[in-house]
Parts: C-alpha cells; structure tokens; sequence
C-alpha cells in the first residue's frame, strides 16, 4: 500500500497548496473589490450630496425653511438615503429627515463633526475623501456610510434679500447625509462566498484529476515493478516487467529487466559451474577408484603380452586388451582434464587411422543397431597435430550420436575426409579483443551466428549507441544498429572506458576513412573499416602466419535431425537433446577439444533428413 | 635372520601388489608385498630392501605418513610412489617434501613399471656409492650436484627462472645416469602446453625401455633445444647447461616453485 500512501500524500499537498493560493488570492480580490465598491458608493454619495445642497441653495437664499425641510423629509425618505441633516455652525440641527432631530445640538465630538473640529481650530477645507465615514449605530447592525458637506459662505448668501449671515463667515453650516451599505456587505458576501465555492470546487477537481493521474502514471507502473520484485524474490527469474513508457519508471523497468536478465545468466552460469565441479569432483572420485583395477588389468595384460611371444593369436587379443586399457586410462585423464581445463597433447598423427580406430571401437553397437558405415576418405590426406586420443574421443562421440539419431530402424553414416584450404577471413574466429587500456571487447551475451560478438561505443555529436562487430576474422555482417555512416566526425570507443579505438594517423587504403583498431592477445593488431559497402581490414600476424591448410571430416547421417531451435544450444554443456540417455556432455567436451586444437566444428541439420558435422583441423606445423 | 631383498611393494589393492610382484619376479628381482604401511614398516624391521614402491592413498598410514616414518628410523631405501593423475599435485609433493625419488601414474603396463624400477634401483645403487664416497647425504636427493639457482622436481627434472620470465627446464645428470643411455627424446612441439608432475618428454634407452620425464614447471612450450632433439648425447654430456631441453613460459611460477628445491 505503499504507493497509495504516496499518491494520498501527493494529493494532500496539491491540495494544501491550492488552498494556500486561493486563499492569498481571494483575500487581495476581497479586499480590491470592496475598496472599489466603496468607491463607487462614495462617489455616487458624494454626487447625491453635492445634488441636495445644490437643490437647497436656492430655496436658502429664500430663506424658505419650510419647503427646504419638506424637501429633506421627502429625500430622505428614499430606500438609498438612511437620513439627511443639516446643522449649522453652532451644532444645532436645523433640518433632519426624522422631524423629531430639529432643533437638537450636535456634539462637537460626534464623528460628524470631529473631522474638522479634530483641533481646537476648525479646518477651514476637507479632503474629499475625509468628508467620509463608515459606521455601525449598533454593534450588530450594517454598515453605514455617512457624507458631510460642509456649506460655505458665498457671496449670493450675504447679499440676500434676507441678510442672515455676513459676510466674514467662512462655514455657514454642514449637509449629513447618511446612507445604507447593506447592499454593498451583500454584494461582498456574495463575491467570498463564490470565492469558497470557487476553491473547494477547485480543489476537488484538481484532486481528483492528480489522484487519477498518480494511479495512471505512478500507482500502476510501481505496483507492476513490486508485483516483480516479488515474483523475482519468489524465484521466478523468467518474470518480465512490461515497458510501456519512455519515463523514468519505463527506464526504471527496463533496468529492473536486465537486472533479472543478468541475474538469470550469472544463475545459470553458477548452476553450471557447479555441474562442472560436481562432475570434476565425481570425475576426480572415479578416477581414483577405477585406476586399481585398470591397474591390475593393464599390469597382468602388460606382462601376459610380453610373455607370449610367438602365440600371434593371443598376442592380437591381449594387444587390444593392452591398447583399450590404455585408452580407458587417457579417458579417465581426459576426464579429470574436461575438470580442470587442462590442454591435450599433441603429436603428428594421420586422422584417417584415428578415424578407422574409433570405427572399431562402436562397430558392435552400430551392427546391433543395424546402422552401416560408411567411409570415404581421403589417402592423400596430410598428417595433423593433434592428441589422438582426444580426436578419437571426437569421432566416437559424433558416430554414437550419429547412430542414437537413426534410431532402431536402421540407417546410414557417412564419414569423409579430405584436405582443403582456408583463408583466415571466414575462418579466424576473434576469441578476445583489447582496448588500448586492456579491457576486452568480446561481449559473451551478444552472439552473432552463436560467437559473442566485439562490443564498441560509437559517438557523433550527441548521438551514441554500442554496435557489435561480426568476430569472424574478414566477416561485414555486423549489427551497426542505426550507427551514422563512418567518417571522420564518428568516434569509436571502449564500452568499458571509453578510450579511443581509430586508429591514429591511419586510413582505409581503399576508401580514405579512418580504421578502427584492437588488439588481440599474443596475436597483434586488428585493423578494419566500418564504412558502408567497403570492408577492408587487417590482420597482419593472421595473415603472414597463416597456414591456410586444412583436414576436413564430416560426419553425415540420415537419422531424425536437429530443429533448428535447437542449434545454437547445441555445443553448450547439459544441452543433451537425448532426453535422459545423454549426459549432455557429448557435445561440449567435442566442442572443447575441437576448439583447442585450434579447429573449428559446425552443424548442419535438417529435420527428418539427418545431420552433418563438418570439423576442420588445422594442419599446422 | 635379515636378507637384501630387491623391492618391498606397498598397496592396499592386493591386485596391484600382486602384479607387480608377478611382473618383477619374471625380471629375476626378489619381491614382498605389503598391504599397509604399519605390515611394510614390520618387513623393513626384519629384511633390507634395494626400492620401496608405495602407493599414497591407504588407510591408516598413507604413503607421506609412511615416508616421515622412514627417515625418522633412518632408512634411506629409495621410495618410488605410486598414485593415479586425480592425484598429480600429491605426487609431486611426494618428491619433494618427502623425499621420493620418482613417482608412477596408475595404472601403468609392466613394461613402464619396469623402466621406473629398474632406473629406480640403478639411482639408489648410484646414492649408495657416492655415500660410500662419503658425500654428505641427508636425505635421497642430496646427493644430486645441481648448480646454484637450479630448482629440481627429485632427481629426475630441474627448472631454472631467466631473467625475463621465461624458464628452461631440462633433465638431471642422476636421471640420465639411472637410464644406461638415451638414444631419443621424444619431445613436446612448440606452443603446448606442459603441465607439472605430468611428463613432459620420454627417453629411449637403447634396450627399448622408454622413460618419463616429470616436468617440473607448468607452461607453455616456446622454444625446444634442436640440439638436444639431434643429438640426445648432448644431455647427457651436458644437462645443466646446452642440455636443456625446453624453453617455457611458465604459467604458474609462484604455486608451482614451492614445490621444489634449490
């Protein structure tokens, strides 16, 4: 549930966050609006004000009292008005909406008054603003707002038929109006109401909307990889996470998976490992157990041989007792060998007779399984270094599986040999690799045709990626993967540490571009050129050294073939396609020998048709 | 009532000693046999034998065991081991450490059993003269005058370190001795690779006998003396020096020199 913690958490505080905005932003909204509806009202109370002393002023040079009070009794009596004063300058009231005010005084310290009479001297001028208040006549009532307008002396007032006021006065008196803000407060009240609105609406949209969005871009994909981790914990190194994106959690799944992948190799590789020890320790085991009685019958053969001379027949007999014994004593050798890795021993030898002499050894089981052999061999045929009994090993192991191939009903092997000859492109095989800073390219998990391919980085401007070259010695059949034609602007690096692989100062003889260039062990430098279509390479010690003679032997039968599935497993050990009757040895420890004789062993194989194995051996020196 | 006798075989696989007896007594040689160590130490108390040939792997005392009892009773028969390849790291210790003078890898035909024992018996005859000559002997193998900075696998091979890397390994004189007369090497071809306590190279000797050569360092083969294949009485005349036989690069100096002395 952890992820659901996360995405909970995650919408808390995007939700937090928009109330702390909504908040900072309603309250300078709430604020401007009120301001500019006060505004509004003041101007439009100030207009109204200006309107009645105006309106007044007329009936005041007249000194008519009477309609001047019906006048202010009637406004006053307006929904928009709350009420109207006016008092002159001595605070008595002289006219009042509410008739009952007349005659009344006004404190000089009423909020009425208190603005020009603030200081002991009346302010003789007010800012437009200060002629404003607002106020509550009791605590919980509404707003008010009151306007003063004070009336100033003029000259039409001193000079009127009735003389009421001369004309030093400044002030003659002060218009208060005072009107209603309920309206306003509403209006106030509404816009924070829909403020509120606004921000728990926003708020759940968005919450609901980052919610959706953690369970499709996080929730998933996280509970995806813990259902992987699980399934990895629990064994199951098979178990593949689907990548369906490009961002980090895709990347993260991607990674997860070569994790796995490695972790499955380095597992199989152990389990491998471990079948070889156990076999080296069984082999090992077996061999000190069964060197006693080979002893005592290579011993008591041995000395019955010498003793019979001139009895040829016994001679024959005991001579194959001796030689078989011998053979079962470099088996048991080259078993312990097979454990501990070890080389053969090598002498000139002619493979055809090796050839004849592994026929004798399963000529009984092929007779029984009705299986002829057949041999086409070549006399011409020179002789090679090799370790014959490891060879024979070879030959019996092909013919026996040559004949487990054919079955029961019966069938035919084929066997032939002859001399060929070999250039090195095709045929050398790039077993190891090294960068300037000695670190090996060969990449064992990438194959090409089943070799592990040579690994490099490419890099043009901001576009990198690795390729793999074909380790067949002359082969162009690399995967480039999308790598830039090669010029000049492509660099060739180490995967491991990025040091240069061009070859410095030296181009293509054939098309002028630069050459890429490693190092094999012992061996000398590789020099090659990776523009399209041109294929030129180098090998100098591969070429001058080489000895392009060599034996081939195939090994052809007409038994049920191999699927092609099957194939590139087909040298690895315990890859026995026998089911329980084969160790899946067979294969592998030919491969073994094969590869260290410096020969080269391929397949051919066509269901229900049959199979041949083609080895090649280097005649060498 | 104690008598020379010429071998004491020691091997708890009663097939093996009686083989052994069997193709030795045909050669005219005076044979017992012992089933264990501790029934052979017995035998030692009642007769006196020219060569001892003991297997490694027995119960109770095994065949290291039964060599520190020898020279803690002080007798210097020569020993030749015999043991299978599982085991080729325990044989050349047993050269080594122990003082054998040879070993054999089981199984063996009688005709590589009797190379070993009679070279084997020729080497002893030979430490017993130059005991008789009163050189100092302490133990089997000193008696071998092996120059300085020469590391020896018993008496039958010698290694020597050069100065970048490489080694040449050869044959001592004692070996040589004990075979009458080299008339072939039969050796190795450059680039392959050789392995310690395993042999290296065989010796013919004129009367058809071949013999093994241990090799005392594992390594690959750079170079063969041609003049030691051409004219094996070079070696002879000359082991320490022209006579070597392979120049190699060793594969494994540091593990493998323990295992032999300066």
């Amino acid at each position: 549930m952890l992820n659901s913690k996360i995405g909970l958490k995650l919408t808390l505080g995007v939700a937090l966050t928009i109330l702390v905005v909504i908040a900072i932003f309603a309250f300078f909204n709430i604020q401007s609006e009120n301001r500019s509806l006060l505004t509004e009202v003041e101007r439009a109370a100030h207009q109204y004000s200006e309107h009645l002393k105006a309106d007044m002023g007329y009936d005041m040079l007249h000194n008519d009292r009477k309609r001047i009070q019906e006048d202010v009794r009637r406004i006053g009596k307006q929904g928009t008005i709350n009420g109207i004063r006016v008092f002159n300058k001595t605070g008595e009231v002289i006219y009042s909406s509410s008739p009952d005010e007349i005659g009344k005084m006004v404190d000089i310290k009423a909020a009425t008054c208190f603005r020009c009479h603030l200081t002991g001297q009346p302010v003789k001028r007010l800012q437009k603003q200060e002629h404003m208040r607002i106020f509550r006549t009791e605590p919980d009532s509404p707003r008010q707002l009151g306007i003063i307008n004070p009336i100033y002396n003029e000259q039409t007032c001193w000079t009127a038929s009735c003389h009421m006021h001369p004309e030093s006065q400044t002030v003659l008196g002060v218009l208060d109006v005072t009107m209603p803000l309920d309206k306003v407060d509403q209006n106030i009240r509404h816009s924070q109401l829909a403020i509120i609105v606004l921000a728990i609406s926003a708020i759940i949209i968005l919450s609901v909307i980052i919610g959706f969005l953690v369970r499709w871009w996080i929730d998933r994909p996280v509970q995806d990889l813990l259902t992987a981790t699980r399934e990895v914990a629990g064994g199951n190194l098979g178990y593949r996470v689907e990548v369906k994106r490009e961002d980090e959690l895709g990347m993260l799944a991607k990674s997860f998976n070569s994790m796995t992948d490695n972790l499955a190799d380095a597992r199989l590789q152990l389990f491998q490992s471990d079948k070889l020890a156990s076999l080296g320790r069984l082999a090992a085991g077996v061999a000190h157990e069964i060197n006693n009685p080979l002893t005592a019958v290579l011993t008591n053969s041995s000395y019955l041989l010498k003793r019979s001379q001139g009895q040829a027949e016994i001679r024959d007999d005991l001579q194959i007792i001796v030689s078989e014994t011998i053979r079962c004593r470099e088996i048991v050798k080259s078993l312990l060998d097979f454990a501990r890795q070890t080389v053969p021993k090598k002498r000139k030898a002619d493979i055809n007779q090796i050839i004849h002499r592994a026929a004798t050894v399963v000529d009984n089981q092929l007779s029984m399984n009705q299986v002829e052999l057949v041999m086409d061999l070549d006399e011409k045929l020179p002789n090679v270094t090799v370790d014959a009994n490891q060879i024979q090993q070879v030959f019996i192991n092909l013919i026996v599986n040559a004949s487990d191939a054919i079955g029961e009903e019966g069938g035919t092997i084929n066997i032939s040999s002859r001399p060929i000859s070999l250039s090195p492109t095709g045929t050398l095989q790039i077993k190891r690799a090294l960068c300037r800073k000695r670190h090996d390219l060969v990449d064992r998990k990438i194959q090409i045709d089943g070799k592990p391919a040579i690994s490099m980085r490419y890099k043009k401007k901001d576009q990198t990626g690795l390729i793999y070259l074909n380790p067949m010695y002359g082969s162009t059949d690399h995967r480039l993967n999308g790598m830039p034609d090669f010029d000049k602007d492509v660099e060739l690096m180490c995967p491991d540490c990025s040091a240069s692989l061009i070859a410095d100062g030296e181009s293509c003889p054939d098309c002028g571009s630069p050459l890429y260039a490693f190092e094999v062990p012992l061996k000398g430098l590789v020099q090659g050129c990776l523009k399209k279509g041109c294929g030129w390479h180098r090998w100098e010690q591969a070429d001058s050294a080489w000895n392009d003679e060599y034996v081939e032997v195939r090994v052809t039968d007409d038994g049920c073939g191999i699927p092609g599935s099957q194939l590139p497993k087909l040298f690895e050990p315990f890859s026995s396609t026998k089911g329980q009757k084969g160790t899946g040895l067979g294969l592998a420890v030919t491969w073994g020998i094969i590869d260290n004789h410096n020969g080269t062993i391929a397949v051919e194989s066509e269901v229900n048709v049959g199979t041949t194995f083609i080895i090649r051996i280097p005649v060498g020196t | 009532m104690s008598e020379l006798r010429d071998i004491l075989v020691i091997d708890d696989e009663p097939t093996v000693t009686q083989a052994v007896a069997k193709i030795c007594s045909a050669e005219g040689m005076t044979v017992s046999t012992a089933g264990l160590a501790s029934e052979a130490l017995r035998s030692l108390e009642e007769n006196s034998f020219r060569l001892i040939l003991c297997d490694i792997m027995m119960p109770e005392l095994n065949g290291f065991q039964f060599l520190e009892e020898l020279s803690r009773r002080g007798i210097h028969t020569p020993v030749v081991m015999m043991t299978g390849y599982s085991t080729v790291e325990n044989a050349v210790k047993s050269l080594t450490s122990t003082g054998a003078v040879d070993y054999i890898p089981k199984p063996f035909t009688a005709d590589e059993l009797l190379a070993v024992v009679q070279r084997s018996l020729r080497c002893g005859t030979l430490l017993d003269k130059a005991e008789s000559a009163s050189l100092p002997r302490s133990g089997a193998i000193s008696y071998v005058p092996c120059p300085a900075n020469y590391y020896r696998l018993g008496y039958v091979s010698w290694a020597l370190m050069e100065d970048n890397g490489t080694a040449l390994i050869g044959v001592s004189d004692l070996f040589l001795k004990a075979t009458k007369g080299i008339n072939e090497f039969d050796l190795a071809p450059v680039g392959e690779d050789l392995l310690q306590g395993i042999p290296c190279a065989e010796a013919m000797s004129p009367d058809g006998s071949k013999h093994s050569i241990m090799c005392p360092l594992s390594g690959r083969v750079l170079e063969v003396n041609a003049g030691a294949q051409s004219d094996p009485s070079l070696v002879e005349r000359d082991p320490y020096f022209r006579g070597w036989l392979y120049r190699i690069l060793p594969s494994n100096p540091a593990s493998d020199l323990q295992w032999l002395s300066l």
